[in-house]
């Protein structure tokens, strides 16, 4: 520390040739005096209190923007769909974690939307669903699911190859020997979905395979309360292991 | 003549070889249950009908005789669809009829949706046709109560988006069928006045 | 006869004993490893245990400290030294041979903490945007894949990782791991840690 201080001071003291001084106090009242008797006035007082006030200003808004991107307000869109985008991938895309993390990008918002109610009430089954949806405001779950209904990356990709051809006939045609509905009647010829009837293109492989196989262990669960997620159960119920896995491989592919 | 133990077990096997691939010959009541079921996935609770990727017809309360024309038309791919070719084709005649007859038998409330605005004048081509384009009343062939008749389809309850869909593309799906008698009036109408006249008929109950 | 014999030992002895992991380990550069991360590779401060680890994650540091993408102060001044030696095959092998060590739980956290951590842990924060870590890193800490085992991590080691992602350091883990980082409190990194320090 007194090496920086005699540091100022041989400066001050190389521009004024000569005085120096011994006490701390004295340093700082003559370094002032001189200060302001060496600096010679090249803008008003006022322009330069303004421009130090501007220049102060524009730091601190670059610190709050800052601030604001990286603690958006908890309550707002877009801090909560960063976090849905902290599981679900950077754009939605779905993610293969521990479990595997639905892709919510470009997904029908009335389906979305009777996801978060259905979690909220535990007809649909998932712990740490149904603490988020807990959290979730009708506004602030309507504004969501149209911002990821916009969303619309390439699919995460990864299944099987060799399943898509048998996947593609059980989706275009069914299983009418096993009673086994073609999904294109209600989910589209390309799984585009449509109203409360969700999109299945692009989801992920091993998502689909979880669904359709725990179907009834997850949805419906409140006898109470049932929702329209028994339409699936018999199909669910209906194929067999193989043709989960060819099914699900065909619909992760799709655009 | 007297038949061996051998020619006996011949023709046994002959027998059972001919009935084995048969799984139709033994259809039985859970079959048929089962099957329903099926049916339903798409149609609909009790078979009312569901707006899937593509509107889904009621079949409650149907024409059993209609149902059965349909189911045959699909299978043969004279009324072109290709799920319902797949659902139709493996359907054995004892089936179809078991089906069509259960169908006939159910009566849930319509499902409704169309917009009401459109009611009156849906209800005026129901009952009037539309002469100037040489299109018929629909109460000659369907019934004052749109309920059908024999080959002549049930129309009240249909669902709107599935009537609209079908005027609409009468030709291209059904032009190879008994229901090409069908195909001038579909044509005969307007956009607007098939619109009206499905909105009518599918809150008839 | 005898010399036969004996030359047959030795060479049925030798060719099980290759088999086995220590054997096994001396084929590789382990011994650069071992130095800090201990023998079986169960973690010595400051450097974190790496048995049991997933192998996927052990390549993609190991690729990152290559590429200096994870550039936190220790990974700089050790890390990125330790591995520009080693060959595409040997990394390979490293990966998976600590993989299959058994890990063994640190247990240095603060115990009065591990509930609040597990609590964080499997059910996250979602009125404060903190995703569920259980959700990616399994329900035993364990991992899969590309996704790092935290179970058994010692304390220290677990609060400095989640305190750089806030402080801007990184890694070769995606987006989220800054993301849900940079939300958590000093409290929670401090039961976190705690509770995955335990963590069989």
């Amino acid at each position: 520390m007194s090496v920086i201080w005699s540091n100022s001071l041989r400066h001050l003291n190389g521009r004024r040739a000569g005085e120096g001084t011994t006490s701390l106090r004295g340093i700082r009242c003559r370094n002032m005096t001189m200060a302001r008797q060496r600096e010679p006035r090249t803008m008003p007082v006022g322009v330069r209190w303004v421009l130090r006030t501007a220049i102060l200003a524009l730091a601190f808004a670059g610190a709050a923007a800052r601030a604001e991107d990286k603690f958006a307000s908890r309550g707002s869109v877009q801090a909560k769909l960063s976090f849905c985008k902290d599981c679900h991938g950077t754009s939605a895309q779905g993610y293969a974690g521990f479990f595997p993390i639905p892709r919510l990008a470009g997904q029908q918002t009335e389906y979305l939307e009777n996801q978060l109610r259905a979690f909220n009430e535990h007809r649909r089954a998932n712990n740490i669903m149904s603490g988020i949806a807990n959290t979730l405001s009708p506004a602030m779950i309507s504004a969501l699911a149209a911002k990821l209904r916009e969303l619309n990356p390439p699919p995460v990709g990864g299944a099987p190859r060799r399943l898509m051809a048998e996947g593609k006939r059980i989706f275009d045609d069914g299983v009418p020997e096993a009673n086994v509905a073609a999904c294109a009647a209600c989910h589209g010829p390309d799984a585009p979905g449509v109203r409360e009837i969700p999109r299945l293109a692009g989801q992920l492989f091993p998502y689909v395979v979880k669904e359709l196989t725990n179907w009834g262990k997850e949805r419906g669960q409140n006898v109470a309360k049932p929702d329209t997620s028994f339409i699936m159960s018999p199909i669910a119920h209906s194929l067999t292991k193989p043709q989960i896995e060819a099914v699900a491989a065909y619909v992760s592919y799709l655009k | 003549m007297k038949v061996s133990a051998l020619q006996s077990a011949l023709l046994l096997a002959v027998l059972a070889f001919a009935f084995a691939g048969s799984t139709h010959a033994e259809d039985t009541v859970s079959d048929v249950q089962a099957k329903l079921q099926y049916c339903n996935v798409c149609h609909g609770i009790s078979a009312q009908g569901f707006l899937g990727y593509y509107p889904i017809p009621r079949l409650a309360g149907q024409q059993v005789d209609y149902i059965k024309n349909q189911l045959q038309g699909f299978a043969e791919q004279k009324r072109t669809n290709n799920i319902m070719f797949n659902v139709g084709h493996v359907l054995s005649p004892a089936m179809i009829a078991a089906l069509a007859t259960s169908f006939h038998d159910l009566n849930p409330k319509p499902l409704g949706g169309a917009p009401k605005a459109l009611l009156a004048e849906g209800k005026k081509i129901y009952e009037g046709g539309v002469p100037g384009a040489n299109v018929a009343a629909c109460t000659s062939c369907h019934g004052e109560d749109a309920k059908g008749n024999g080959q002549f389809p049930r129309l009240a309850g249909q669902l709107y988006a599935y009537v609209s869909l079908q005027l609409t593309n009468w030709s291209k799906e059904r032009s190879e069928t008994l229901s090409s008698v069908m195909t001038p009036i579909a044509r005969g109408l307007t956009d607007a006045q098939i619109k009206a006249v499905a909105a009518y008929v599918s809150y008839l109950e | 006869m005898n010399r036969i014999r004996a030359g047959l030992a030795t060479i049925t002895i030798g060719w099980f004993a290759a088999s086995l992991p220590a054997a096994q380990a001396e084929r590789l550069p382990v011994r650069n490893c071992i130095w800090c991360h201990g023998t079986l590779a169960q973690g010595y401060t400051p450097a974190p245990q790496l048995a049991g680890q997933r192998p996927q994650y052990v390549e993609n540091q190991i690729a990152a400290f290559r590429t200096h993408a994870r550039d936190n102060p220790l990974s700089r001044q050790y890390m990125w030294n330790a591995v520009e030696n080693l060959d595409a095959g040997a990394v390979h092998d490293l990966a998976a041979y600590f993989s299959t060590l058994p890990p063994k739980a640190a247990g240095d956290g603060k115990r009065e903490l591990v509930a609040a951590g597990l609590t964080i842990y499997q059910d996250g924060m979602p009125g404060l945007n903190v995703a569920a870590c259980v959700v990616c890193h399994g329900p035993n800490a364990e991992g899969v894949r590309q996704i790092p085992r935290l179970g058994g991590l010692a304390y220290s080691y677990l609060k400095r990782r989640l305190e750089q992602w806030a402080e801007g350091y990184h890694s070769a883990a995606g987006p989220p791991m800054p993301n849900i980082a940079g939300k958590l409190s000093a409290n929670q990194i401090d039961a976190l840690a705690s509770y995955l320090s335990f963590v069989k």
